[in-house]
């Protein structure tokens, strides 16, 4: 679809609603903890109790103003909540409480890299709603004789995020929901689970001729549980409209749903299916105004976004931009890079090992599994200084992170306990050396015979015998000595 | 006898020892199972709940301890706010076996200021209509007169305090449900101003327009159960951050100088002439009282009642959206799928009055005309308030007859327009957030009450009540009780 020869130009604007992690929901008091047993997290007021009201969640605004602040958005000094109409089991009221007209921010943008360039994709408006409950099905929805229903999550805070549709490619449609994660994390207002619901993605997708000033007509695609998912449907939906437009048929407005098994697109309801919202003023709520002083402080309070640490990485620490981009996906693993550097101030060295061993074994982008790694960022640190200043070689480095990383040990507890300090004194290892060449006799006449690759066997033939201990430049050196006399 | 008095005389028995709540109590259990199987004020009754409370408040004030002015003092309220344990059904089969897992805030308030809860008064389906006939059990009669309707919705409020089944009660007041009621069963109604009592718990109707305040006896009674269930509540985002005054304190100041305004408006073609010339006899005792009584123009008046049947039936019909047949009240058997089980709950569920309001109040959201209708009400709504201001201006409580028409007879008004008619005079007040107070001015030949409305600035009930007071001391409309056992 990126291909820049093809006819349309392909135009996509994402709507995505993050849980936001507070700890009581939108309009009540009740907790919002993941996985506790059906209906023990609800109130009168999360399961639509007559009489019941509600009551706005001060830290949901908080944490709306600080990420409409970092997506670079206008906070609305007052903003009201609307009804929108729409019957559902899974929703108690049977409306849901949301932002229609006055949302809490607007016209924003996101910033992201695609194809190596950077890219600005305009943010529309940001505003906050509650999420509705779960249905249980008893076997599957077509053939259940009954369905339960769990309010858990009902009332749980939402953000949504509705961007321009800007994007042009469903792989940029990709990097934009990674680096709208990014930002969510590093604000700490979601946790940014896509599986488990916390990050929700929709997106809308129409095509156009290259060069048109009008829109194509949109079709949305609901169900995209997971970045690769997002593109993989948009990707399939792109060429879907393609080949429609190119038989010459017309693209209907529709809300489509991807099915990941099958990796395509169908459709769920079409324009004379779709709801009308009935949205009016919430009138149980007043509206909610935000002055400027309070908007200025939680400007002020913003942690430093993933765009200036990358940028910071790279001029203060030096490290490549290749680097810098992957260690700042998470804040948890870039404070995870920080907390090392600080104790083992080497840079790329950290940066190497996280990338090719720590990560190894913890994903990305998982802040929790980073958050319980056995091998915390001073542990990290502690193994890299011994290996800066020669203590131990790089190859006993790796069985030492082996093993750290199941015992939970420090490096230097385990160096030490078996013996693994690098050794480096000449004479030591000149015997050893002398040694390896007695006991090699075929290798060293290869190498006089100027197969000079048998040197290579020889210096293995030392880190053997000395259990990987040996100082590799001070074997080579010694072994070309050696040879060249014999 | 214990039923026949008023809050505050009640009290003093109580406090001077010649009766105990619990007498009080047992006075009025007794009375509702003589009298209310033929005026039906009640929908339940809570008798063992009643006299407990009242055993407790024996005690209290034996011991000199009494939690408030009116500890003690039976009270019953319209079964349209939750009461924890006790069904709540709003008058509707929909919610004909809801039970509430929580309390209402004024119900709260109520017991921890002593109140003797005696149980729930039917409103009209849902707060609809101007008459309770539309409640889905039975029709509450009007103690005046049984062939005759109480008014609604809370319809059952007023009649339980007019016919000394209760010493006050609480009703809720969305297009003049209490002050009609009141005007109709000759008790003292009040509309206190929007965000003056906590809605929480209270079933909703029209959310902006619901305000929940007291039937009593008297001016005083009115006075003092406000002041219990006033004030702000952190579970209701609309309830106001208003100081909550002693009014009863206030009462016996004389309205001398107190500009009234007669809104010109308010006196119309078609309306009863027997109102029309009690409420101009009242005017001139409280200019006899040295109130200066002016004309005034509420322009907006004839757009008022189109604005509030837009707004409300909108508003209703997002708020009973819930009643679904899923989680509380009745569900309807042998549905085929969840949308069969909607329809045929809500189709049985929700009588014809409720049915065309949410009918109606769904037209005027829906895309297309949602502008037309209701955007339009809601700029009506604005210039209803701005006739309020500019009159506020001049004059600092506006005194108008409460309703245009006397009680009428069961079955009489068939007509749904007709019947919205009634609610002329006092919409306007709750479009504009306003407190009213409707106090009986006198009675028709045939002996039938009528109701005089006070209508103040916002959050100045102390005015409305001050001169409602002054105009019942100076006449002797009270006296009189209607023709019952």
């Amino acid at each position: 679809m990126t291909d820049p020869s093809s006819a349309y130009e392909v135009v996509i604007g994402l709507e995505v609603h993050a849980q936001l992690r507070t700890r009581s929901k939108m309009f009540c008091g009740c907790p919002t903890d993941f996985g506790a047993p059906p209906n023990s997290q609800t109130c009168p007021v999360c399961q639509g109790m007559p009489g019941s009201l509600p009551v706005i969640n001060r830290r949901a605004v908080e944490f709306g103003v600080r990420t409409a602040l970092a997506f670079h958005c206008r906070v609305n000094a007052g903003c009201r909540f609307a009804r929108k109409h729409y019957y559902y089991p899974d929703m108690p009221k049977n409306y849901q409480i949301s932002q229609y007209e006055e949302p809490l921010a607007e016209d924003g943008w996101l910033e992201l890299e695609a194809f190596g360039q950077p890219r600005r994709i305009a943010i529309q408006r940001l505003h906050l709603e509650e999420d509705v409950g779960r249905l249980v099905h008893e076997g599957t929805l077509e053939t259940a004789r009954a369905s339960l229903v769990d309010f858990n999550r009902s009332g749980v805070p939402l953000m949504e995020t509705v961007s321009q549709p800007d994007v042009r490619s469903p792989e940029e449609a990709a990097a934009y929901l990674r680096a709208f994660r990014a930002i969510l994390l590093y604000l700490g207002v979601c946790d940014g689970n896509m599986e488990e619901g916390s990050l929700r993605c929709d997106a809308n997708i129409s095509l156009r001729r290259r060069g048109a000033p009008d829109l194509g007509t949109k079709v949305e695609i609901k169900n995209l549980n997971s970045f690769k998912n997002v593109q993989r449907a948009l990707e399939f939906e792109a060429l879907r409209q393609r080949e429609a437009l190119d038989r010459g048929e017309r693209i209907l407005q529709e809300t489509r749903l991807w099915d990941a098994d099958g990796g395509r697109t169908r459709v769920m309801r079409g324009k004379e299916q779709a709801h009308d919202y009935r949205y009016f003023p919430e009138p149980d709520l007043v509206p909610l105004e935000l002055s400027r002083e309070s908007v200025e402080a939680a400007r002020a309070g913003l942690p430093e976004l993933p765009a200036a640490r990358r940028e910071r990485f790279v001029r203060e620490h030096g490290l490549p931009a290749y680097d810098a981009d992957l260690l700042t996906q998470t804040r948890a693993l870039a404070d995870y890079y920080e907390a090392a550097v600080r104790e083992a101030p080497h840079p790329k060295l950290v940066s190497n090992w996280i990338m090719s061993e720590l990560l190894r074994e913890i994903p990305a982008d998982d802040e929790r599994a980073l958050a319980a790694s056995p091998i915390p960022p001073r542990h990290l640190a502690g193994l890299l200084r011994l290996v800066a200043d020669g203590t131990i070689t790089g190859k006993i480095a790796k069985d030492v992170f082996e093993k750290m990383l199941r015992s939970g040990e420090d490096a230097l507890t385990i160096v030490a306990r078996e013996g693994l300090t690098q050794v480096a004194d000449a004479a030591a290892l000149g015997a050893v050396v002398d040694e390896v060449l007695r006991a090699n006799p075929k290798a060293v006449e290869d190498w006089r015979r100027g197969k000079k690759a048998a040197a290579g066997a020889l210096v293995g033939q030392v880190m053997k015998a000395t259990q990987g201990k040996a100082n590799p430049s001070v074997v080579n050196s010694l072994l070309e000595a050696k040879l060249s006399q014999l | 006898m214990l039923t026949q008095l008023t809050v505050h005389a009640l009290v003093e028995q109580f406090r001077g020892g010649a009766a105990t709540p619990s007498a009080a109590a047992r006075a009025y259990l007794d009375r509702i199972a003589a009298v209310d199987p033929s005026v039906r004020a009640y929908l339940t009754v809570t008798p063992e709940r009643a006299l407990a409370a009242a055993a407790a408040a024996d005690a209290r004030w034996r011991a000199g301890r009494p939690l408030s002015s009116i500890d003690g003092a039976p009270i019953a309220v319209k079964d349209l706010l939750c009461t924890k344990g006790v069904r709540t059904t709003c008058g509707s089969r929909i919610l004909e076996h809801f039970v509430p897992p929580y309390d209402a805030t004024v119900i709260e308030r109520l017991e921890a200021a002593g109140a003797v809860l005696l149980g729930n008064e039917p409103p009209g389906t849902r707060a609809m209509g101007s008459s309770t006939e539309h409640s889905a059990f039975f029709a509450t009669r009007n103690p005046w007169d049984l062939a005759r309707v109480p008014g609604g919705s809370s319809g059952g409020s007023g009649a339980a305090v007019a016919a000394d089944l209760a010493a006050a009660a609480l009703g809720s007041d969305t297009g003049g449900s209490i002050r009609q009621p009141a005007a109709f069963t000759g008790t003292v109604g009040l509309k206190p101003t929007y965000g003056r009592v906590s809605r929480y718990g209270l079933v909703a109707f029209a959310s902006s327009l619901d305000q929940i305040g007291p039937f009593a006896k008297d001016v005083v009674d009115a006075a003092l159960v406000l002041r219990v269930i006033a004030g702000r509540d952190p579970l209701d985002s609309t309830s106001a951050d208003v100081p909550v005054p002693d009014w009863v304190a206030e009462l016996g100041r004389p309205i001398e100088g107190l500009r009234l305004g007669v809104p010109r408006e308010y006196f119309v073609e078609g309306m009863d002439p027997e109102v029309e010339a009690a409420v101009r006899e009242a005017i001139e005792v409280l200019k006899r009282l040295g109130g200066r009584a002016e004309p005034i123009s509420l322009p907006a008046t004839d757009y008022a009642l189109a604005a509030y049947y837009l707004i409300a039936p909108a508003e209703a019909s997002s708020n009973l959206a819930r009643y679904d047949g899923v989680k509380y009240g009745s569900r309807a058997a042998g549905a085929r799928d969840v949308i069969d089980m909607y329809s045929k709950t809500r189709a049985e569920g929700f009588g014809p009055e409720v049915k065309r309001r949410i009918m109606l109040g769904t037209y005027a959201l829906s895309a297309g005309y949602h502008e037309a209708y209701y955007g339009k009400a809601q700029k009506v709504r604005t210039l209803v308030r701005r006739d309020f201001d500019a009159a506020f201006a001049r004059v600092d409580v506006i005194v108008a007859p409460t309703t245009p028409n006397l009680p009428f007879k069961l079955g009489e008004k068939e007509d749904p327009l007709a019947m919205y008619l009634n609610d002329l005079f006092t919409i306007p007040v709750n479009l504009a957030g306003l407190p009213g107070l409707s106090v009986r001015c006198g009675f028709s030949l045939a002996g039938l009450p009528i109701g005089l409305q006070f209508i103040g600035r916002p959050f100045d009930e102390a005015t409305l009540l001050r001169a409602a007071h002054a105009y019942e001391q100076a006449t002797r409309w009270q006296a009189r009780r209607p023709p019952l056992p």
